[in-house]
């Protein structure tokens, strides 16, 4: 489980996490979602502690982030996973290469017991053909299921996606949701992902936190998130033609 | 990290083999043709021709315009392969799975380019063989005055001297890029702009340790 509490974040003049406190559960897939601008990014570069917060803290499992040494830090770094918004693959290695990476830096595995993990891995995120591709030779959808791949190697407590749909065609969009969704609850992850993508909200938001202007505006689940009254909330969630109509046949339903 | 310093040192050193034997080549060709040419008065030796050839490939050419040449090619390289992965979130993804990113990026570069003495004792030899080429086949200079005038005076410090700022030129090279790759903010113009600011300062300041060393070492 990861607790924040009361972070606060600022560059410079600018005042970007204005006190945000929350629970993420293990076995549970957290979403933050808000509009560009409201703090999502810098929020999940502090859980990853890419950013140090200016106040607040941030606890893994009872340990606090700023509490631990830098050594302890780096061990606890291990124990993340990260899927990035471009899939931040190493450009000059291998699919393959790739996933070994980080068993190559952080284990003492022999050749073939990492190949048979990343076999597993890539087996796992439905990748069979692509071990000798570069990057630059697999599609988006690809890269992104690599980068799962390359994030879950290692097998760990906590995995984090920063709008890991983005750019993605929707069909591939909702493979990827659910790639992430299942790996979750299988291997009893705490998963955090940032994104605005409503179908991912309605696909896999068990918990979802609503930001808007470094502030937390809403909290609850998928199910909650289209019966808010939170006037902030329901005009993000109804921005789009499609979500308004869903809601005017919701609203006449119950009429 | 074995495996990185031998892949920077083939993409680093060995890489720029090629360009440093052509360019070595054609400048030792140069000056030993100028230095003929402005030969005028019947007074002064025709050896004077592989003197100079030597005294300035070894002691300016090879080292410096050689590192010059080296701070465009590697160092934009270096500048732009690194301000890459920092613009796609690669030196981020390093940095969560708990590498050290900095040392994991600069130091197999900083090793690799420990071998770049090599490189400028190549430099050298290209260089005067080009003037002797020259020299010779172009009808300057006879091969026997050319070799009397490479012997002539010979300082064998002049050669470590070289090497010296051989060593300090490939710590240059391998560092200032490597900042202006790795603390760079933007997206890809700024990759480019990073690069030939990188390659501007890298040169600015070998002009100016090149100058500081020459006269603590020969002054």
């Amino acid at each position: 489980m990861i607790e924040v509490d009361n972070l606060h974040k600022s560059f410079g003049e600018s005042h970007v996490l204005k006190g945000i406190s929350s629970k993420f559960e293990k076995g549970k897939t957290n979403l933050i979602i808000g509009q560009s601008g409201s703090g999502k990014t810098v929020f999940l570069k502090c859980l990853l502690g890419l950013f140090s917060p200016d106040k607040g803290s941030i606890s893994y499992d009872g340990k606090i982030y700023s509490e631990l040494s830098a050594s302890e830090q780096r061990n606890l770094r291990q124990e993340m996973g990260m899927v990035f918004q471009g899939s931040a693959l190493f450009d000059s290695m291998t699919v393959q290469g790739n996933v070994m990476f980080p068993l190559g830096m952080f284990t003492k595995q022999s050749k073939s017991e990492m190949q048979d993990r990343v076999d597993f891995v890539l087996k796992r995120v439905n990748l069979v053909d692509a071990h000798n591709k570069f990057p630059s030779e697999i599609s988006g959808g690809m890269q992104k299921r690599v980068a799962i791949a390359r994030a879950i190697v290692m097998n760990p407590k906590y995995l984090f996606c920063d709008e890991p749909n983005s750019g993605l065609d929707p069909k591939t969009a909702i493979l990827i949701d659910n790639l992430i969704h299942e790996i979750t609850q299988e291997y009893d992850i705490t998963t955090v992902i940032n994104t605005h993508d409503m179908n991912s909200v309605m696909e896999i938001g068990e918990k979802i936190i609503f930001l808007k202007n470094g502030l937390k505006e809403w909290e609850g689940s998928n199910k909650e998130i289209f019966k808010t009254e939170n006037e902030a909330v329901t005009d993000f969630v109804y921005s789009s033609e499609l979500f308004k109509k869903v809601r005017q046949m919701y609203i006449e339903e119950r009429n | 990290m074995k495996t990185l310093i031998l892949k920077e040192i083939d993409e680093l050193v060995y890489g720029s083999m090629g360009i440093i034997i052509f360019i070595s080549f054609f400048i030792g060709g140069v000056v030993s043709i100028q230095t003929a040419l402005n030969i005028t008065n019947p007074l002064i030796p025709r050896n004077l021709i592989g003197f100079a050839t030597r005294q300035s490939v070894i002691l300016e050419f090879a080292p410096t315009f050689t590192s010059i040449i080296m701070a465009g090619k590697v160092g934009s390289y270096i500048t732009s392969s690194i301000g890459t992965m920092r613009v796609t979130e690669q030196i981020d993804a390093l940095e969560i799975m708990g590498v050290n990113s900095l040392n994991y990026l600069v130091f197999p570069k900083i090793i690799a380019m420990l071998f770049y003495p090599f490189v400028i004792a190549i430099a050298m030899y290209v260089g005067i063989f080009g003037g002797w080429t020259a020299g010779v086949f172009g009808g300057f200079s006879s091969s026997a005055d050319f070799v009397e005038g490479l012997q002539l005076d010979f300082i064998p410090f002049h050669v470590t001297y070289s090497f010296i700022k051989s060593i300090v030129f490939a710590l240059i090279i391998a560092t200032i890029p490597s900042f202006h790759g790795y603390y760079m903010k933007g997206g890809a113009l700024e990759v480019g702009k990073a690069s030939t600011t990188a390659f501007v300062w890298t040169s600015v300041v070998i002009i100016i340790v090149n100058y500081i060393l020459t006269q603590l070492l020969l002054g």
